[in-house]
């Protein structure tokens, strides 16, 4: 991963250098950048300073958009995200899995189809639009909730803000809601076929007993395998929804970079998203072997 | 960015599959259909008794019919911004000359969606076509030579399969100015993940099967029994996952139109389309939204009932095999 991001950086065209000074900056100039910062050396020794840099101070370069380090930029703002993305997730779960069981109980019904339905909708829809249909109704039509995400500077300004996340809440999770909630569906239909639901039906419990008590915990399970794998949907749907709702997010500060071509923190943000990602689903394998007792990772 | 989350649209009773464990819940309707015909007539029979799977395939066809064939019998100016700032009206509500309206610049709405649509479905297809096409090698090679061949190959899928997809084309399309080619291959290149993993899972069950055994005996090589007979033999997933690719890179395309990095201009695609209606969504110009995001929806819609309705299809392939 440090690799690609490294070799990402060397192949902008007319080099890094370039990049970094501006069209407008003289031969001479380059010159002295590219001494300056070691770009003659061979390629692997340019590597491992910026391995070295990366491990030790956390470095991962500096901004000319911001006139700040990578990191400095990044550490404001990546909070926020990861508070935004941890909201939606919970959010998608509360919802999902009660719609999932409501699927299983009246399958083949018109609630099944009417849910089926939305949820292919759900996952088609892009994000932006969704977002920005929420905006018209329910901001501006209705008043209900603010066009925009809170504004705040810190974590706690955000949360303590709840209207304002309301929508961007929605919009982030739709499409969570959707594919769990079609996951959902599909897990506990297939624990229901299982031998252990026949033996607890067997010794009389009631339906709603074996439905809740015996299957739905274990179609619980790869669920939490789900949130894991999902987790870089979920975060790439973060970065539409900052936009939308101009949350001061990784999201936005990615995007602002992209049309400034602030490459150093395109890279940043990248890298720490990807980092962030892996501890998650990190995480989740935690969580699975804890909640599995037959998960065994020896 | 769409999750597969393995659930077809088949509608089996819960009663019928109690009794026969180890099918799959997603299998097709009923098992009624005694296999009669081949095994390509058994899958389209299947298909089309899916009928969401059919009207998906038909809002395809008519979608691509409409914007590749619509300017033939409805042609409107969409490439040269002058004359539609001076002869067109601009933002003009839609009216028996423009039945869609017109957008800030002046093109017309119907023309301008067709126009787009082109450039969102040949990017749809072809980078769909090309992340299957590496996906497909990749896997196959990985899983029939397996050991640390497989396990390198793999390590790298899985590396690149935990950075976000959105970010890292960001990315590549600031570097590399994306035109339209070049969004085709970032999105190639970055989507090719998904296809790679599950045929190396095919690939690496089929590896031990008799017929490759076989081969190898008769002195195939390794080049021979990866296209001639582990491929051909991952068609069904081959398949099935590039219909959710057509989806996913429409998506994409749309979610980088609008943040500002899609086809540079004189070409549009419905994601840079509704980028530019955003900004007039106060002023209450709901033409130069809803008909836009109405396409996308629809076709990414169409495009996942067609994938469900194909892996329906192909279990029943599998069953009988």
């Amino acid at each position: 991963m440090t690799l690609l991001v490294f070799l990402l950086e060397h192949v902008i065209p007319g080099g890094y250098a370039r990049a970094a000074l501006g069209p407008r900056a003289t031969a001479a100039e380059v010159y002295q950048f590219k001494v300056a910062n070691g770009l003659f050396l061979p390629i692997w020794d340019q590597y491992y300073q910026y391995l070295r840099g990366l491990i030790e101070s956390f470095n991962l370069g500096y901004s000319y958009q911001f006139n700040q380090s990578v990191t400095t930029v990044i550490g404001e703002r990546l909070p926020k995200t990861l508070v935004l993305v941890g909201l939606a997730t919970v959010f998608a779960l509360i919802v999902a899995v009660p719609l999932g069981v409501l699927q299983v109980v009246r399958r083949n019904k018109p609630v099944d189809y009417t849910l089926t339905g939305l949820s292919f909708i759900g996952y088609s829809m892009p994000a932006f639009l969704l977002g920005q249909l929420l905006i018209l109704y329910f901001a501006i039509d209705f008043h209900w909730f603010p066009t925009e995400a809170p504004q705040g500077q810190t974590v706690g300004s955000i949360i303590g803000d709840p209207r304002a996340l309301v929508l961007p809440i929605l919009t982030l999770s739709a499409l969570t809601i959707a594919a769990f909630s079609r996951y959902m569906r599909s897990s506990l239909m297939e624990a229901m076929t299982q031998d252990y639901i026949r033996t607890a039906r067997a010794k009389g419990a009631s339906s709603g007993r074996v439905l809740f008590r015996h299957a739905l915990r274990n179609a619980l399970i790869p669920i939490i395998t789900l949130i894991g794998l999902s987790l870089p949907g979920i975060i790439g749907g973060a970065l539409i929804t900052e936009t939308v709702f101009n949350f001061p997010g990784m999201g936005l500060l990615t995007v602002n970079s992209a049309l400034n071509e602030d490459i150093p923190v395109l890279l940043g943000t990248t890298f720490v998203v990807t980092l962030a990602t892996v501890a998650g689903s990190l995480l989740a394998d935690i969580l699975y072997a804890i909640v599995d007792p037959r998960v065994r990772y020896t | 960015m769409a999750i597969q989350t393995g659930a077809g649209m088949g509608n089996l009773p819960l009663e019928e599959a109690a009794l026969a464990p180890g099918q799959g819940f997603d299998g097709p309707s009923g098992g009624e259909g005694v296999s009669t015909g081949s095994i390509g007539m058994q899958i389209l029979r299947v298909f089309f008794e899916n009928k969401l799977a059919v009207i998906g395939a038909a809002v395809i066809i008519l979608m691509v019919l409409f914007c590749y064939l619509g300017p033939v019998f409805y042609s409107t100016n969409q490439t040269n911004a002058n004359n539609a700032l001076l002869y067109g009206c601009q933002n003009c509500a839609p009216s028996w000359a423009h039945p869609l309206g017109t957008d800030a610049t002046g093109f017309d709405m119907l023309g301008r969606i067709m126009y787009g649509g082109q450039v969102s479905l040949e990017v749809g297809f072809a980078a769909a076509g090309l992340a299957t096409a590496i996906g497909v090698i990749w896997g196959a090679v990985s899983g029939f030579f397996g050991g640390w061949v497989d396990a390198l190959m793999m390590r790298i899928v899985d590396v690149l399969l935990s950075v976000p997809l959105l970010f890292l084309i960001i990315t590549l399309a600031v570097i590399f100015k994306p035109s339209l080619s070049l969004i085709i291959l970032v999105i190639g290149f970055t989507a090719w993940l998904g296809p790679a993993r599950l045929v190396r899972g095919e690939a690496l069950t089929l590896r031990v099967r008799e017929y490759v055994q076989a081969v190898r005996v008769m002195g195939g090589t390794g080049r021979r029994i990866v296209v001639r007979h582990i491929i051909p033999n991952t068609i069904g997933t081959i398949v099935v996952n590039a219909t959710f690719q057509v989806a996913d890179a429409i998506l994409l395309m749309a979610a980088l139109g609008f943040i500002g990095l899609g086809v540079p201009l004189p070409l549009t695609d419905w994601g840079s389309m509704l980028a530019n209606a955003v900004n007039w969504a106060l002023a209450g110009y709901w033409w130069q939204i809803y008909p836009t995001g109405a396409a996308i929806v629809l076709v990414v819609v169409a495009f996942n009932f067609v994938g469900d309705a194909l892996r329906d299809a192909f279990e029943v392939r599998l069953q009988r095999r």
